[in-house]
C-alpha cells in the first residue's frame, strides 16, 4: 500500500483557488488520494476543508486549478458528474429520508423498474440492498425505516448508498462525531474492509487518536492553504497541531485578568449527551473564553444557562443566589443576555427597524401607561446607542436587515445594554463580520468588561479567544477538559485540550 | 462598514418603502378599477341603494378579516372566526331572548364568549404547541357544534329586543345627516378597523404581534413572554368575532346556528388580497378592509351584470391567486 511511486492516484487536485465575496476560501490548495488508503484531512474551523470537499464533489466550481480522476483530467461541473466518476461523500449531517426504508433511501431517484417502467421493482431493490449490506458485513434489514435506526446505523446506510454507486472515492466528514466508542470500532472495521477492496477514503476529523489509528497519511490545511502531507503513524501529534495552528499570535494587546465578585456560578450542569457535568464561575469585569471545536457543547451550555433549552440537572447561582431559570424571560430578568452566533435567526427581528430592535428587550419601558408605544422616546434611546456604539445606519428607522454584520452585532449588544444586563454571553461574536469591524467589536467587549460587565465569549477562532479572554475554559464532547489563564494559553495548549476525548 | 455599504443600504431602503406602499396600492388600484368598470358598464351599480348594499355586504367579512389579520401578522392562522361568530350570536340570543336580559349584557356576552374561545385556541397554540392550523380547525368545529347544541339547532329571534336592529341595519348617521344612510353595522366595521389599526401600530401589544410574526425565536430570546402575547392575540381575534356575530345577527334579526362555515375562508381571502403576508410579520388593517371591499364589489357588480352566480365564485378564486402572485413579484423585486 505504501509503494507509492507507481500508483495512479484515485483523485488528485492541484493549485485550486476559490474565492467568495470578501473571502479567499482556497489558495493554491492540493490533495491526492491513492487506492486503498485512508487520507486524513485536518485543520481548524475555517481552514478550507469543507470548501475543498465541495469542489471534489462538484458542489462548488474552482476559480482555478486542475482535477484528475484516475489519471484523467476532469471537470466536476455538478454533484451528478462527481457521483458518476465514483466520488461520494458521507456528510456529518446525514441526508436520509426518515420515513423511507433503508432500501428506498439507497436507491432513491434510480429505483429499479418493472412492468414497462411503471412500477418499482421492490424485490430487486431489496435484494440489491441486502447484497450491499452483506458485502459490508453488517446486519441490517433493507426494509427497516431509517428514522428508527441509531445515528451509527444510519451512517452505515449512507455508506451502503455510496457503495451502490460503485464509489472508489469515499469522503467522510467527521463520521464519529455522533456515535459511541463501540460503534466507532465497527465503523473502523468497515473502513479497513473497504481499504482492502481498493477504495480510497478521505477522512475529515478533529480527533488525533483516530488519525493515529485509522489513517495512512495526513494532510494539514490552514487559512485555505495546503500546509503539508505527512505519514500518520510516524508523525508526532504535537507536530500536526502546530502545523494546524501555524504562526504565533501577532498581537500584543493580550487581556490581563482581574477578579471581582463571582456573578455567575454554574455547578454540575447536565443535559443529555450535549452537556456533561459542567461547572464554572464567572466574575465581575472578567472575560471568560469558551474554546473548543464545533459540537463540543459550548453553545448548548450557553443556551441552557439562558433558559432557552431545558436542563437535566445542575445549579445556577447569580450574584450568590441560586436561581431556577426556566425561560429566557427569567434569565433576562436576572440580568443575563445571550447573543447568538446566528444573529439573523436568534438575535434580531431583521424586518423591523434599528430602533425597534435596540429597544426590543425593553419595550414595556417605552410605553405610556404600559399600553401605547412612545416611539419618540424609543427613537431617542436608540439614537443614544447608535452614537455610543457608533452604529452606522442612516437612521434608527432603517430596517435592520439592510445593515452590515458588524452593525447588526452592535444593535444586539445595544439591546442588552439598554436592558441593563450585566452578564453577557457572546456566541461567536464576530462570525460573519469583516476584519475591520472585528477589531471594533473586540474593543467594545474589552471596554464593557472594564465597566464591570461579566462576559463569556464562545469562539471557534483561537486567536479571538486568546486575544479577548482573561481566562479560558476548553470543552470537548460536552465536558470541560481544561482551564487556562489567558496569558499562559497558546493555540497548541487549547487544541490539545479540545481534542482530548 | 464603509460608506459604500451605507449608500447601498440607503438605496435599498427607498426601494423597499415604495414596494410596501405599492402592496396596499395595488389592492386600492384594483378596487378603484372595479368601481369604475362596474359604474361605466352597468346602469345601477353606482346607485346609492346599491352602494349601501355593497357596504352592508362588506361589514361582516370586513370585521372578521380584521380579526384574522391580527392572528396572521403574528405568524398564525385562525380558521375558527366564522363559526366563533355564529357561536357568539347564539350566546347573544340566549342572553337576550331566552334569559330576557338587557341589551348591553347581550353585547358583552357575545364579545366575552368570543374572547374566551379565542383564548382557548391561543392556549392550545402557545402552551400545547399545536400548530395554529390544527388548533383553530378544532376550534372551528367545537364552536360550530356548540352553536347548534346551545340553540337546539333552531334560530333564535330577537323579537323581544326591539333595539337589536340598532346594531346593524339601522343608520344612526342618517339621523344626524339626513340622506347619508350608512348602516350602523358598516360604521361599526370602520370603527373596529380604526381601533384595530391603532392597536396594531401604536401599542406595545401591536409591536409584539409584529415581532412574533417576524421572528418568534428572537423575541423569545429577548425575554418576551411569547406565550402570553400569543394567547392575547387569539383572544382579541375571538372578541372581534363577537362583534361580527352581533352585526350579522342584528341584520338577520336572528342568530342562525347553521351559518358560519366558509366565512373564515372569505375573511382570510380579504386579508391576503389586502397584501398581508400569510407567513406573518407584515400586513395592514387598511389592506384587509380594501380586500373585503374588493370581494363584495366583485360579487355585487357581477350580479348586476347578470353573470351566473357560480362564475362569481370562480372569479373570486382567480383574484386571490393573482393578488398573491403580484405580492410575490413585488417582494422579489425588492
Amino acid at each position: 500500500m505504501h509503494n507509492t511511486s507507481d500508483t495512479v492516484p484515485l483523485i488528485s487536485v492541484e493549485a485550486i483557488h476559490k474565492s467568495f465575496p470578501g473571502v479567499k476560501a482556497l489558495v493554491n490548495a492540493r490533495f491526492d488520494l491513492r487506492p486503498g488508503e485512508v487520507h486524513a484531512l485536518m485543520g481548524e474551523n475555517g481552514a478550507g476543508k469543507s470548501t475543498l470537499m465541495k469542489i471534489m464533489t462538484g458542489i462548488y466550481q474552482p476559480d482555478a486549478g486542475e482535477i484528475h480522476v484516475g489519471g484523467q483530467k476532469v471537470s466536476l461541473s455538478d454533484p451528478r458528474t462527481a457521483q458518476a466518476l465514483g466520488i461520494s461523500i458521507i456528510h456529518q449531517e446525514l441526508f436520509l429520508m426518515n420515513h423511507l426504508t433503508a432500501a428506498q433511501n439507497i436507491y432513491i431517484g434510480r429505483e429499479p423498474r418493472k412492468g414497462f417502467g411503471m412500477f418499482v421493482d421492490e424485490a430487486r431493490m431489496r435484494a440489491d440492498t441486502a447484497a450491499l449490506f452483506a458485502r459490508m458485513k453488517v446486519d441490517l434489514d433493507p426494509d427497516v425505516e431509517v428514522g428508527t435506526l441509531t445515528v451509527a446505523r444510519q451512517q452505515l446506510v449512507e455508506i451502503a448508498k455510496a457503495l451502490s454507486f460503485n464509489s472508489r472515492i469515499l469522503i467522510m466528514d467527521e463520521p464519529t462525531s455522533a456515535i459511541n466508542d463501540k460503534e466507532v470500532e465497527h465503523l473502523f472495521a468497515i473502513i479497513n474492509d473497504l481499504k482492502a477492496h481498493g477504495v480510497g477514503i478521505i477522512y475529515i476529523t478533529h480527533k488525533m487518536d483516530e488519525v493515529k489509528r485509522i489513517a495512512d497519511r495526513v494532510t494539514v490545511m490552514r487559512d485555505g492553504q495546503y500546509i503539508d502531507t505527512l505519514p500518520a503513524v510516524t508523525t508526532d501529534m504535537s507536530k500536526i497541531i502546530s502545523l494546524m495552528v501555524g504562526r504565533e499570535l501577532a498581537d500584543a494587546t493580550r487581556a490581563t485578568g482581574q477578579g471581582g465578585d463571582v456573578v455567575l456560578d454554574v455547578k454540575n450542569l447536565n443535559s443529555g449527551r450535549a452537556i456533561r457535568d459542567v461547572s464554572f464561575s464567572l466574575r465581575k469585569g472578567e472575560i471568560l473564553g469558551f474554546a473548543g471545536l464545533m459540537g463540543a457543547g459550548r453553545t448548548e451550555v450557553a443556551r441552557a444557562i439562558f433558559g432557552a433549552d431545558p436542563i437535566d440537572s445542575g445549579e445556577i447561582s447569580i450574584h450568590g443566589v441560586t436561581q431556577a431559570i426556566r425561560s429566557p424571560q427569567d434569565a433576562v430578568r436576572l440580568g443575563l443576555a445571550y447573543l447568538s452566533e446566528d444573529r439573523k435567526h436568534y438575535g434580531l427581528v431583521t424586518s423591523m427597524t434599528v430602533g425597534d430592535n435596540v429597544t426590543m428587550a425593553s419595550w414595556p419601558r417605552f410605553t405610556r401607561s404600559r399600553f401605547f408605544m412612545n416611539d419618540a422616546r424609543m427613537r431617542e434611546a436608540a439614537n443614544d446607542y447608535v452614537q455610543k456604539l457608533r452604529i452606522k445606519t442612516p437612521s434608527v428607522d432603517q430596517e435592520t436587515r439592510l445593515l452590515s454584520g458588524g452593525n447588526q452585532q452592535k444593535i444586539v449588544i445595544s439591546k442588552w445594554l439598554l436592558r441593563d444586563c450585566d452578564i453577557l454571553i457572546f456566541d461567536e461574536p464576530t462570525r460573519g463580520i469583516d476584519i475591520g469591524a472585528k477589531a471594533e467589536i473586540y474593543k467594545l467587549l474589552q471596554s464593557l468588561a472594564d465597566q464591570g460587565k461579566a462576559i463569556i465569549v464562545i469562539s471557534s477562532e483561537l486567536p479571538e479567544v486568546l486575544r479577548l479572554s482573561h481566562r479560558i475554559l476548553v470543552m470537548c464532547e460536552g465536558r470541560i477538559t481544561g482551564e487556562l489563564m489567558g496569558r499562559d494559553a497558546t493555540q497548541e495548549s487549547i487544541m490539545i485540550l479540545a481534542t482530548q476525548r | 462598514m464603509t460608506d459604500l455599504t451605507l449608500d447601498q443600504a440607503g438605496k435599498t431602503k427607498s426601494a423597499l418603502v415604495s414596494t410596501s406602499t405599492l402592496q396596499k396600492g395595488v389592492a386600492f388600484v384594483v378596487l378603484i378599477a372595479l368601481l369604475v368598470f362596474f359604474s361605466v358598464f352597468t346602469e345601477n351599480f353606482a346607485a346609492w341603494n346599491n352602494v349601501v348594499n355593497i357596504m352592508q355586504a362588506t361589514a361582516v367579512n370586513g370585521v372578521l378579516g380584521v380579526a384574522v389579520t391580527f392572528v396572521i401578522i403574528s405568524g398564525g392562522i385562525d380558521l375558527a372566526v366564522g363559526t366563533m361568530m355564529t357561536l357568539t350570536a347564539v350566546m347573544a340570543g340566549i342572553i337576550l331572548t331566552n334569559l330576557g336580559m338587557p341589551l348591553p349584557l347581550g353585547i358583552l356576552g357575545a364579545m366575552a364568549s368570543g374572547a374566551v374561545m379565542g383564548a382557548i385556541s391561543g392556549t392550545a397554540v402557545a402552551k400545547l404547541k399545536i400548530p395554529p392550523f390544527i388548533a383553530t380547525l378544532g376550534m372551528m368545529q367545537i364552536a360550530r357544534g356548540l352553536a347548534l347544541v346551545f340553540s337546539g339547532t333552531r334560530p333564535i329571534y330577537f323579537n323581544d329586543t326591539p333595539n337589536y336592529g340598532l346594531i346593524s341595519p339601522e343608520s344612526s348617521l342618517a339621523l344626524l345627516i339626513p340622506g347619508l344612510e350608512i348602516p350602523n353595522g358598516v360604521m361599526i366595521m370602520f370603527i373596529v378597523a380604526i381601533i384595530a389599526s391603532i392597536i396594531l401600530n401604536r401599542t406595545l401589544f401591536g409591536r409584539y404581534i409584529f415581532a412574533l410574526g417576524s421572528n418568534e425565536e428572537a423575541a423569545r430570546l429577548s425575554g418576551v413572554n411569547v406565550d402570553f402575547w400569543k394567547i392575547l392575540t387569539y383572544a382579541l381575534s375571538g372578541l372581534i368575532c363577537g362583534i361580527a356575530g352581533l352585526i350579522i345577527s342584528s341584520r338577520l334579526n336572528s342568530a342562525q346556528p347553521a351559518l358560519g362555515l366558509g366565512y373564515e375562508l372569505d375573511a382570510i381571502a380579504a386579508v391576503v388580497i389586502g397584501g398581508t403576508s400569510l407567513s406573518g410579520g407584515r400586513g395592514t388593517i387598511l389592506g384587509t378592509i380594501i380586500g373585503a371591499f374588493i370581494m363584495s364589489v366583485l360579487t355585487n357588480g357581477l350580479r348586476i351584470m347578470g353573470v351566473q352566480e357560480e362564475w362569481k365564485i370562480v372569479v373570486t378564486g382567480v383574484i386571490i391567486i393573482v393578488a398573491v402572485f403580484v405580492d410575490i413579484m413585488l417582494r422579489r423585486r425588492a
